[in-house]
């Protein structure tokens, strides 16, 4: 039996109603207090009941097409140079014609990470402690994701005199570029950590797994700007329509509020939704308050990446044969 | 059979040509609600199939618009045919253009070796061959120049020395015996002729029957889409160069076209 995206949207629906079934009555030491509200304890049941359907449904995909998927994947060790050549394009060619040159790629984001902090400190108050730390982590990693989807949805576009005249795997676009951004997010860490030097921030031994936030929110935009990257192709409006859309979702994430105090209560669950908040409070628990998140928030970030990439890359695999025709 | 490279089966390919381009979101789905997105089906290859062997230079001849360079973006992957398969053993480099996939903004240095690596060539194994590349382009003097600023020649030189030198085992050559002066179109046939004696395997795209019958073994004629000939490169550029019996070939599947037109061939339909 073929597996087309109708079947598999069918069994990806039927799943999650009976993964939701199975965790809704089971018992609240596996899956968290209950608690009295049952509108804060069902969107948690049914995410992860949606991340396990995914999931099987993504190793379904896995068995049924491995000779494909596996032949994608050696395709990388192939282009592999030309992936290393592409991001080391990317970064050379930015600076290339400005006096400092390289030197810029930390410099710039400490200009600007001293730009903000001095206005959000001096011209909107919060009551957090730490703010220029506070509001630079959150800046920090959601400025990962700003960046990355922002460059990365033009990538396949951008390539077109490439893919129209040699067979290169058309993935290669979307990943050179997200890690493009991943390479700058450690500019901006190392900047960041200026910063942290400065404001007399204690240093606790949680730091040093700060990349695991970071990876997760690498695996997340990378899913998005391979979604985003195929649909551009044939909307081009979708740039314009994801610039307002992520701005948006900035301030629908705690980057420069803190999140007690400003979002009410009652909204909690659905403030939750938003995959950003997960891997900002994240990153904030290891840098800032020193403790190692849970494992109910990994299951979360690694639920949102992974469902993430699933859908971004069957988009991008579905899409990728009629992108010369549009481009 | 394990001497055959190439295999072409029944290789067919249609192309959707939109009667107005659509290209943003809100024409899409007001033209889409009403159903007024119209395609004209338009199959550039019709069932074509040939079999090309290891070490031999392998013709495709035929007039402009008969199909040549979809054949060959298909053999090297770039298109995905609509129907039929293509197999293939080993690693191909395809000169659809001169200057294949160079960036105008990098000098011929960086250009060499994101070329190399997008044929799969380490930066150390591009290391070794640099100099070579170099001195068959005879651009020394340029070698830190950016693209945009090389004249066509230039570019075409640099392109061919580029996918010649990596050593491919399938090379495609669509018509860049044309740029170039008469010394340097020497050197390239000089240069692929050595190629082929060392076993690569080269698919030669040209109008130029001449060159066709003096460098390769067979050919296929190509005209509409259709594999007209199939045989030794002498019997294509019999019937090719003789212009009243291409003519009539070329009516003839004209007639068969319009009689074929399934109504359906042309219509509106909904995209779904």
């Amino acid at each position: 039996m073929a597996l087309t995206t109708k079947r598999m949207a069918i069994i990806t629906v039927m799943l999650t109603v009976s993964f939701f079934a199975i965790f809704i009555f089971l018992p609240e030491s596996v899956v968290g207090e209950r608690g009295d509200n049952l509108l804060f304890f069902a969107p948690k049941i049914a995410f992860l009941s949606v991340t396990a359907a995914m999931v099987t449904v993504f190793i379904l995909v896995f068995i049924f097409r491995r000779k494909y998927i596996s032949s994608q994947i050696f395709a990388l060790n192939r282009y592999k140079y030309l992936l290393r050549l592409m991001i080391k394009r990317d970064f050379v060619t930015k600076y290339r014609k400005s006096m400092l040159g390289i030197i810029w790629s930390i410099l710039n984001p400490l200009l600007m990470m001293l730009v903000m902090m001095f206005v959000f400190q001096y011209l909107f108050r919060f009551s957090v402690d730490n703010y220029p730390v506070y509001f630079l982590s959150g800046r920090l990693i959601f400025g990962f994701f700003e960046e990355s989807t922002a460059m990365g949805i033009n990538s396949i576009i951008n390539n077109e005199a490439i893919i129209k005249k040699v067979y290169v795997p058309k993935y290669i676009f979307p990943v050179a570029q997200v890690t493009t951004s991943l390479v700058n997010v450690f500019f901006a860490f190392l900047a960041f950590m200026l910063v942290f030097i400065i404001t007399g921030a204690d240093f606790y031994w949680t730091m040093l797994l700060i990349p695991i936030p970071i990876i997760y929110t690498f695996v997340f935009s990378l899913g998005i700007v391979m979604f985003l990257s195929s649909m551009v192709v044939f909307f081009r409006d979708m740039q314009y329509l994801w610039g307002v859309f992520s701005m948006m979702l900035f301030f629908m994430t705690p980057v420069m509020y803190p999140v007690e105090g400003t979002i009410p209560e009652a909204y909690m669950p659905i403030y939750g939704l938003n995959p950003m908040f997960h891997f900002v409070t994240y990153f904030r628990e290891l840098a800032l308050w020193h403790t190692v998140p849970d494992l109910w928030s990994n299951m979360v970030c690694i639920g949102y990446a992974l469902a993430s990439l699933c859908i971004g890359s069957y988009v991008f695999m579905k899409r990728q044969d009629r992108f010369l025709l549009y481009l | 059979m394990s001497n055959i490279v190439i295999e072409v089966n029944n290789v067919s390919m249609r192309f959707n040509l939109t009667k107005d381009k659509i290209t943003g979101l809100k024409e899409y789905v007001v033209k889409m609600l009403k159903r007024q997105i119209e395609y004209e089906e338009f199959w550039a290859l019709k069932n074509v199939s040939f079999s090309v062997e290891k070490g031999e230079i392998f013709g495709v001849v035929g007039l402009n618009g008969a199909g040549k360079s979809t054949l060959l973006k298909i053999i090297s992957g770039v298109f995905k045919p609509t129907k039929g398969s293509i197999k293939m053993t080993g690693d191909l480099v395809p000169l659809l253009e001169l200057g294949t996939g160079f960036d105008p903004e990098f000098s011929a240095r960086d250009n060499i070796y994101m070329n190399g690596a997008m044929y799969g060539r380490s930066p150390r194994e591009m290391d070794g061959i640099f100099n070579e590349i170099m001195d068959f382009a005879e651009l020394w003097e340029f070698k830190d120049v950016t693209l945009k600023n090389f004249s066509t020649g230039m570019a075409a030189r640099l392109g061919f020395a580029v996918a010649t030198s990596v050593k491919p085992d399938i090379l495609i050559i669509d018509e860049i015996f044309g740029v170039g002066d008469y010394k340097f179109q020497e050197k390239c046939s000089a240069r692929i002729k050595g190629m082929i004696s060392g076993g690569t395997t080269a698919l030669l795209v040209s109008h130029d029957i001449d060159l066709i019958r003096q460098m390769c073994k067979r050919a296929i004629l190509l005209e509409k889409g259709n594999a007209v000939c199939l045989g030794t490169a002498d019997e294509v550029a019999e019937i090719y160069g003789d212009r009243g019996r291409l003519a009539k070939i070329i009516d003839e599947l004209n007639k068969e076209e319009i009689q074929n037109k399934d109504p359906t061939l042309i219509s509106s339909e909904k995209v779904s």
